[in-house]
């Protein structure tokens, strides 16, 4: 369009930092996290931290190209990369390789990553394109039912052995679907019932599992969220331990690198539980900042998505935030035990390769949108 | 699309409006688990993460009169395997087992088995622990600690006794005195991680463990080598069982030396002391190693046979019912109710007074005696001298006399226990009573220990003996100080004279039972000077081969263990 005289074009350079500060942090975490079990596991302490500065470094390169691309030029590749997830999700069932009883990780030789990342960077893209192209039509019951027809099978391929991606892959199309469509009743409706499932989950839980509805492994699971110090052992350890590193921080916390809870009482505290050990060691002020830089970065996310040249670059913004979103909000949450406990990871600071390296592709993909803002003069 | 982007800006801040409530709630909760139930948890963790550990606290150690140190220790290692941090279990297995020289299978069984701790072994040299740490081998662990160590190897090992695996006194001294020498475990608190392995540089809390105290003991090492030397050359030159000296200070019941060759290694007590016959199966082997551990001065019961006629002559003198010069004749044999009890001498000693029917050890005098005092002074006198109670001397285990009941003693019973058979009395036992006879006539306590004290002697606690009632008048312990002297001097006890003292004694050969088998112990119980004792000395050697009379092969070691422990007690000789 406008390639006589080239516009002066917009590059969120808050975001890219605050996301390589959270990177960087992440590996500080990771490493005081990490190093006292590598080191007796792998006799090297900077084990975990060296292969997350590997993939992150790779993944931070990968974002700035895709950034000084066009987004519009991925679009072409939405619905391959939609039906690429499927026949991902379907390869994990059956040959996927099994950790801790789950089958999550597709592996090639000696490289292996989880689909499920892939699947929600997929979806993005694809749900995007699919409501550009309906274009008004959007608004009718029809084609918002046929959105979420679109992500449902995914999500529940997904949710059969990871709930949790699962139910942040119906977050992502929800929250999409809210921004695109007019009507917001149906949503906030949605929200207020989360809500008072929520408030009243110990009565519902057990009324379920007497219909048969809920297992008696998930029953547990709730009895366990509700009431952790009452099952120390079987269930209720990791959640506990968890809260334990977190009561022991304080305002100010132990300092960094002064965590006990680290040293194998907070099963793998690199991952999942790592937002505890930040707890613990850079106390109430520690996790309030990393809170607050999130939501800087959320509120960065809001910024581009409200100036995006197009429907589609919005969209493709609004996505990436609710993903990020919701695993901060999600991760935060079962650390606190505010909700039951299931695995979800904290971006960009939890250790994980795959993780990490999508999650740098959609903030690829969020800067080559707000690159897609031309500045007035 | 102008008012779609409109419509999409309002959604998406009302979208990032719901996120930050959210948030906001998230850092409620925050503030909640980190300000209000701080405490709480942090208290939790705490308790997850202290440890105690205990630190041994270090026995006591035993010393002897002259403050010469006999039991102490030494720093040996305990070797564990934590499961959860060996990396390499077959570099594991193989290191402990050539190192600790130990079956591959026990070792194996050890480390793979899942337990928080496993010992692998105690009591590792501390150089071989040393040299296992030197490996730095992950998940092995290699702890000082204390053993007991006993530099004279098998010195008084019957009354010393051994420590067992955790350091506590399993027999002799050792478990007599365990409440003094055990001293106080120290501990130690430490943080651990989840796998059970202390923090370095975390907050520690220590109490310091008490040593235990420090046993003055009365055996004198110089005088008990000697002893034992002069016991194991008798038993080796006689052939004999089992040759057991006790050397005690009469005025006070302090025990110098008490030898039970042969003796056993202190450092090894697992070890029997003589060849293990083939095909020995555990239970007899332990019957052996207790045997070996056994002190028979004190667990054992003996016929006393003739030298228990000082304890018959004092009472005889006591009642005044013989006097020196009493007159007595002697057939060879004495006839009481139907039978016929014969002397040692088959001829008979014919005509011959109280004094020396002693020197002669002739039964029928004492038999006569017996019979003049009758059953029930003779057994008040048996009760009086202390015979029917224990010497209570501070070592377990000390066997009672066996005696018969006063009611079912007739004449023939009163005349045999007159020169000291049929009946069994230990070896500690006879000693005390005669000593009690000899010294002035009051009943001692035998013992070793003399005082406690704490590492620094900056408290002392000295154990006391009350004398005990008089047993005999001091006019009836001269005239058996001077009948016994002159046993040595001129009667059978003849070779334990000693040039220069004045030397007082007893021999005795006992008959073994069953009689028909011909076994024989011989002893011989000596004091010196025989005017003021200061020593006395019994000497029993079980099953002597060949020459089997008292007087013929005890009293002359007798003789041999005061000629060279009287000029180092400092006892002059006298100008006699």
């Amino acid at each position: 369009m406008a390639k006589k005289n080239k516009p002066r074009r917009f590059y969120d350079y808050s975001l890219l930092f605050s996301v390589i500060f959270l990177t960087a942090f992440g590996l500080v975490m990771i490493y005081s996290s990490s190093s006292y079990m590598a080191q007796l596991k792998y006799q090297n302490a900077s084990y975990f931290m060296m292969r997350q500065l590997m993939i992150s470094s790779a993944g931070l390169a990968m974002a700035i190209v895709i950034s000084k691309l066009d987004y519009h030029w991925y679009a072409k590749f939405a619905l391959f990369a939609y039906l690429l997830s499927y026949v991902l999700m379907i390869a994990v069932s059956l040959i996927g390789k099994e950790v801790n009883g789950k089958k999550r990780w597709l592996g090639v030789g000696p490289l292996s990553f989880q689909p499920t990342e892939f699947v929600k960077i997929a979806l993005i893209v694809m749900l995007a394109a699919v409501i550009v192209q309906m274009g008004s039509r959007i608004n009718s019951w029809r084609n918002m039912i046929a959105v979420m027809v679109l992500a449902t099978p995914i999500a529940g391929i997904v949710a059969a052995n990871n709930l949790s991606s699962g139910i942040i892959i119906m977050g992502i199309a929800f929250v999409m679907l809210f921004v695109a469509c007019r009507r917001k009743w149906p949503f906030y409706l949605c929200g207020v019932l989360g809500l008072g499932v929520v408030a009243t989950a110990g009565p519902l839980a057990i009324a379920l599992e007497r219909i048969g509805l809920l297992k008696a492994y998930q029953l547990n699971r709730i009895h366990v969220w509700l009431d952790p110090e009452a099952y120390p052992m079987d269930g209720g350890y990791q959640v506990l331990q968890g809260l334990y590193a977190i009561g022991s921080g304080g305002l100010v916390g132990k300092g960094l690198g002064e965590s006990i809870q680290k040293m194998g009482f907070v099963p793998e505290a690199q991952n999942d539980m790592i937002f505890s050990i930040i707890c613990e060691e850079l106390g109430l002020f520690g996790a309030v900042s990393v809170i607050l830089i999130f939501l800087f970065m959320i509120y960065r996310f809001m910024l581009i998505a409200n100036n995006a040249p197009d429907l589609f670059g919005a969209l493709l913004v609004v996505g990436v935030m609710a993903h990020i979103a919701i695993q901060v909000i999600l991760n935060i949450a079962v650390v606190t035990n505010t909700i039951p406990n299931t695995g979800i990871t904290l971006p960009f600071i939890s250790y994980g390769g795959t993780s990490v390296l999508f999650l740098m592709l959609e903030i690829g993909m969020v800067l080559s949108v707000s690159n897609q803002i031309k500045l007035e003069k | 699309m102008s008012s779609n982007q409109t419509h999409h800006r309002e959604r998406i801040a009302v979208l990032f409006f719901l996120l930050c409530i959210c948030v906001a709630g998230l850092m409620g909760r925050l503030v909640y688990l980190m300000l209000y139930r701080s405490e709480h948890y942090s208290q939790m963790a705490e308790d997850l993460h202290e440890r105690e550990r205990t630190i041994k606290a270090a026995r006591g150690r035993i010393l002897d009169a002259r403050g010469t140190v006999i039991a102490t220790n030494r720093t040996v290692c305990t070797v564990s395997v934590i499961y959860n941090q060996v990396r390499d279990r077959e570099e594991v297995i193989e290191t402990l087992c050539r190192e600790l020289s130990m079956e591959e299978a026990a070792v194996r069984k050890k480390v793979e088995k899942r337990s928080s701790r496993e010992i692998i072994r105690t009591n590792v040299d501390k150089e071989i622990g040393d040299r296992i740490r030197g490996y730095h081998l992950a998940g092995v662990k290699v702890d000082d600690d204390y053993k007991r160590y006993y530099p004279y190897d098998s010195l008084a090992s019957r009354v010393l006794g051994f420590t067992g695996g955790d350091n506590q006194g399993i027999v002799g001294l050792e478990v007599k005195y365990e409440s003094y020498l055990k001293g106080m475990n120290g501990k130690i608190l430490t943080m651990t991680d989840a796998a059970g392995v202390e923090i370095g540089n975390t907050f520690e809390d220590r109490i310091e463990p008490v040593p235990g105290n420090d046993l003055q003991i009365s055996l004198d090492v110089n005088i008990q080598q000697y002893v034992e030397q002069a016991a194991l050359e008798t038993m080796e030159r006689k052939g004999a069982k089992r040759v057991s000296v006790i050397v005690m200070n009469p005025k006070n019941g302090e025990i110098m030396a008490m030898a039970n060759v042969p003796e056993f290694n202190l450092n090894d007590p697992f070890t029997l002391n003589v060849e293990e016959p083939a095909g020995t199966t555990a239970s007899q082997r332990q019957e052996l190693l207790n045997q070996m551990w056994r002190n028979p001065s004190i667990n054992d019961t003996y016929e006393p046979g003739s030298t228990f006629k000082i304890i018959t002559a004092a009472a005889g003198l006591e009642a005044g019912v013989v006097g020196l010069e009493d007159r007595f004749s002697c057939p060879g044999f004495r006839i009481v109710e139907d039978r016929k009890i014969r002397c040692h001498k088959v001829g008979g000693h014919g005509a011959e007074t109280f004094l020396q029917g002693t020197m002669n050890s002739c039964n029928p005098v004492f038999i006569d005696v017996g019979q003049r005092l009758g059953i029930d002074a003779y057994y008040r006198y048996f009760e009086q001298f202390g015979l029917k109670e224990k010497t209570g001397i501070d070592l377990p285990g000390e066997a009672g006399t066996i005696m018969h009941k006063k009611e079912n003693m007739g004449l023939v019973e009163l005349a045999t226990v007159s020169f000291g058979q049929s009946f069994q009395i230990t070896p500690i036992q006879l000693i005390t009573t005669a000593a009690s006879i000899v010294n002035g006539g009051y009943r001692i306590i035998p013992h070793f220990g003399v005082k406690v004290m704490n590492a620094d002697k900056t408290a002392v606690h000295r154990f006391s003996y009350p004398v005990k009632k008089r047993i005999v008048s001091e006019e009836t312990s001269a005239t058996m100080r001077y009948i016994l002297e002159q046993v040595v001097a001129e009667g059978g006890g003849k070779k334990a004279a000693l040039p220069g003292y004045r030397i007082g004694g007893k021999t005795a050969t006992s008959e073994k039972l069953p009689r028909s088998l011909k076994r024989y112990i011989s002893s011989f119980l000596g004091f010196a000077p025989a005017d003021d004792p200061q020593v006395i000395a019994l000497i029993t050697i079980d099953e002597p081969q060949g020459v089997y009379y008292g007087g013929t092969i005890a009293a002359p070691v007798i003789a041999d263990i005061f000629k060279n422990i009287l000029p180092y007690l400092g006892i002059e000789q006298s100008a006699e």
